[in-house]
């Protein structure tokens, strides 16, 4: 199972001052895989998550993708290699309309991997292809500030898909929606991961995890306590523990 | 042979005007491209213009050259400072390279001050002849250094225009806006940052390599002068920072206010008026005369 | 090598006075810049703002410039507050504090040193006390009371600042503004209140320090230029927001400075400021006591 994972941690740690945030981290995620990753708050979810994408360096272990090392490399250059992320808190270009939203991953990564080969009409084919995809295309000329927060969410998503990864991880992308927008984002995320993109979705909406997730992975304190089939892990005693026994 | 000479004076003065005026627009573009575009303030650029000016004074008295060439060595010497702050700075928190480069004036005056070559805090003389032989052709050298500067502020402006438009303007536009989503689309925002402190380092030392030939002593107060600090930072802001025509409206508002008030009033209130509509323009109106402008478009065109 | 011991001492004891006094001009800056984040680099002007209050006053009815300086700190607690409100509502409400907040308080360093210039003109003014003048002498030191009495002075304003953040529930949440914003909220109180107390308070400070500068030097309205370098580059070595870390770090730059003006003459001391701050940012951003 190990030999072939696109994604390999093996035994990450990070701590901030006295706080351990992470504590050895063993994660393996196949190719095509939908991963749902869930924990309380605190647990280290955003800290993996950041640790992945070089946002924060880990400061033992190491992070494997793809058959490469990531240690020590920036966030941007993750990106190039095929790791995108959303962020919890969307954080579009908000001087930028959202064409332009989507043009900067084309720009500076689609480029960087495969040379500049587009012309601005394939850019702007493109970027409202995606647009299209997420059901913004009508709004492509307007700015960030006069979304609602599911389109907000879906701009996000857009982006990180713009930049054609091979990972995307989706760091709750549906905290605070309301049913039928969770849904909406929900067929979103599996359509893309028929076309080939691995998932890993970090959600505190259980039905969602439950629904969308192939294996659940569960950190408590920065240490990982179960990794398997979503039925088994939700019955594990350690889990159950760690979300109602507090 | 009156009417010859008041001509003649009326002439020579719009051309040192003038030049003024270009010196200017050359510097706020220059900083527009750094402050306005990416987000990063550098309340240096009296410090990158001196730099720029006593590389040229330094050239003068070690192996004269053309100015053309001086303004090649200015762009060096300030581009790779520029480069330096960036690199020392850039990495940590944004608000501590505004301070390195407000703490840099102050040093380099120090450094100039004690430089016996470069005059010291004496200051330098710099004997320019009255005329140029060009192409056959003999020119008042005075015209000679507005065309000079005249072409600088066309490539400064043709260079932020062209920025603007292409992927790096793209890559500074997403440093102004969020340096984390940035990174995440992939945009390798400290070399992104680092050409954009080069870029406006270098057209700051460009601006003031001809200075001492213009000026024809230069001092360290003069060359370090706090109205080219004030007047880089507030001319973008009040012309407006997001496109390559806020800082040549700026410039040009306030550069030809200026030279009609320092002949009309003290240089002082001049400054004074500069620093309140500075701070007046960053609070009322953030976006600045375009973006005044802008909006009263969008409101005609949509009634 | 021949050292002068007589020299070497006097110049470490005359370090010591001056960095106990930029302990003083940095003490605001520690308070807004190092536990509010708000790159303040007006402060020099207010500071200098304040000495030419203790001028006027000093002049005009004698009275002591440090006592004219503890009247003035309510007043410039209120201008501070009023100072804050604007810049809250103008730029950090509206995330705009990185580009145009350091503009507006680059325009108001600008506007108040050309305001003093045009009331007070760029002569060198100086404050008369029993105190300028005379010396004491420990030994071959030789103490100035010009330098001695800023010194105490500020190692007062310093000590009550400390008691006052670490003892109080007001300056706890100051503390917390910077570190803690959660706390604050449990704490429940309004953190935009408490940032406005804080720097309030660090204005106020600039009143009592800008008495002490023009006890020790006649002043003209562009000397606070010279102290931005020096205030940023102590906060830094200092650790941001740490209050004994900035102590230690002015007395070590006073002294450095005070060595290098004696030694290489004064025109070099303002680069010293400059090479702290740049060694800093290149090898400990983090300070000199930070992780």
């Amino acid at each position: 199972m190990t030999a072939n994972a696109l994604l390999h941690i093996d035994n990450i740690s990070k701590r901030f001052g006295g706080f351990v945030a992470l504590d050895g981290i063993e994660l393996q995620v196949m190719p095509g895989e939908r991963l749902g990753l869930i924990g309380p708050n605190g647990s280290g979810k955003s800290t993996l998550v950041n640790c992945i994408c070089g946002t924060l360096q880990n400061e033992t272990g190491s992070v494997r993708f793809d058959g490469h090392k990531l240690d020590g490399l920036a966030a941007h250059q993750r990106t190039h290699r095929g790791v995108a992320r959303s962020f919890q808190l969307p954080r579009p270009f908000h001087s930028m309309n959202l064409l332009d939203n989507l043009r900067v991953p084309l720009l500076y990564t689609v480029h960087a991997r495969m040379g500049p080969l587009r012309s601005t009409g394939d850019l702007d084919a493109r970027c409202l292809e995606l647009l299209e995809m997420v059901g913004l295309a009508a709004k492509a000329k307007q700015m960030p500030r006069d979304l609602t927060q599911v389109e907000m969410r879906k701009l996000e998503l857009a982006r990180a898909v713009a930049a054609e990864p091979k990972l995307l991880i989706a760091d709750e992308a549906m905290a605070g929606l309301s049913h039928s927008e969770i849904d909406d984002i929900l067929k979103l995320l599996m359509r893309l991961n028929e076309r080939g993109i691995t998932v890993i979705m970090i959600e505190h909406i259980m039905s969602a995890v439950m629904s969308f997730s192939q294996r659940l992975a569960v950190l408590v304190s920065g240490k990982k306590v179960a990794d398997g089939l979503p039925q088994d892990v939700v019955r594990d005693p350690e889990v159950v523990r760690a979300y109602l026994g507090q | 042979m009156v009417m010859a000479f008041a001509h003649w004076v009326h002439v020579d003065y719009l051309y040192f005007a003038s030049y003024t005026i270009l010196q200017f627009i050359v510097l706020a573009t220059a900083w527009n491209i750094l402050g306005g575009y990416c987000g990063y303030v550098n309340f240096g650029s009296a410090a990158f213009f001196a730099m720029g000016a006593y590389s040229s004074v330094f050239m003068h008295k070690f192996y004269p050259l053309p100015i053309p060439l001086l303004i090649v060595i200015g762009a060096a010497v300030s581009g790779i400072a520029g480069l330096g702050m960036g690199y020392l700075t850039l990495r940590l928190r944004g608000s501590f390279f505004a301070i390195a480069t407000l703490a840099l004036a102050v040093v380099l005056q120090t450094l100039v001050v004690n430089w016996d070559f470069v005059g010291g805090s004496r200051g330098a003389y710099i004997i320019r002849p009255e005329t140029l032989e060009f192409a056959g052709y003999e020119i008042n050298y005075i015209e000679y250094l507005f065309f000079l500067m005249l072409s600088l502020a066309v490539l400064a402006l043709i260079t932020a225009r062209t920025i603007e438009r292409a992927q790096l303007g793209f890559g500074f536009a997403t440093i102004r806006d969020d340096e984390m989503a940035a990174e995440a689309s992939g945009v390798p925002t400290l070399r992104v940052k680092l050409i954009a402190t080069t870029i406006s380092g270098a057209f700051m030392g460009m601006a003031g390599a001809p200075f001492p030939y213009y000026i024809g002593y230069l001092q360290p107060s003069s060359a370090f002068g706090l109205e080219y600090a004030v007047n880089s930072i507030a001319m973008p802001m009040i012309g407006g920072t997001t496109s390559w025509i806020g800082p040549l409206v700026g410039a040009i508002l306030l550069g030809s206010a200026q030279q009609y008030a320092t002949v009309t009033i003290s240089s002082a209130v001049n400054l004074l008026i500069v620093g309140l509509m500075l701070v007046g323009f960053v609070i009322i109106a953030p976006n600045g005369i375009v973006g005044l402008v802008q909006e009263r478009l969008r409101a005609w065109r949509r009634p | 090598m021949d050292i002068s011991w007589d020299l070497l001492l006097n110049a470490i004891a005359a370090g010591l006075l001056l960095g106990a006094f930029y302990a003083a001009v940095t003490a605001g800056v520690s308070i807004s810049f190092g536990m509010l984040d708000i790159v303040n680099i007006a402060h020099p002007a207010f500071v200098i703002l304040g000495s030419y209050i203790a001028y006027f006053f000093n002049i005009n009815f004698g009275v002591d410039p440090i006592l004219i300086s503890i009247l003035a700190m309510p007043v410039f607690f209120l201008l501070g507050s009023a100072v804050y409100q604007v810049y809250y509502l103008s730029f950090e409400k509206r995330g705009q504090e990185s580009l145009r907040g350091l503009a507006f308080f680059f325009g108001l360093l600008f506007v108040t040193e050309v305001t003093l210039i045009l009331v007070f003109g760029v002569d060198y003014r100086y404050v008369e006390a029993a105190y300028i003048g005379p010396s004491i002498h420990i030994g071959i030191v030789d103490l100035p009371l010009r330098m001695l009495v800023p010194c105490l002075a500020a190692l007062a304003l310093f000590t009550g600042l400390q008691l006052f953040v670490t003892r109080t529930f007001i300056g706890r949440a100051i503390m917390a503004v910077s570190q803690d914003q959660l706390a604050l909220q449990l704490m429940a109180v309004d953190p935009i209140r408490i940032k406005r107390i804080a720097f309030g308070l660090s204005i106020a400070t600039a009143a009592v320090a800008g008495a002490l500068l023009i006890i020790i030097q006649p002043i003209e309205p562009s000397v606070g230029r010279e102290y931005i370098g020096r205030v940023f580059a102590i906060c830094v070595l200092g650790g941001l927001g740490s209050m004994p870390g900035t102590l230690i770090a002015a007395m070590l730059l006073g002294v450095v400075e005070s060595l290098t003006a004696t030694f290489y003459g004064p025109s070099w001391a303002p680069a010293v400021s400059f090479g702290f701050l740049l060694l800093t940012l290149a090898f400990r951003p983090a300070g000199l006591f930070g992780r």
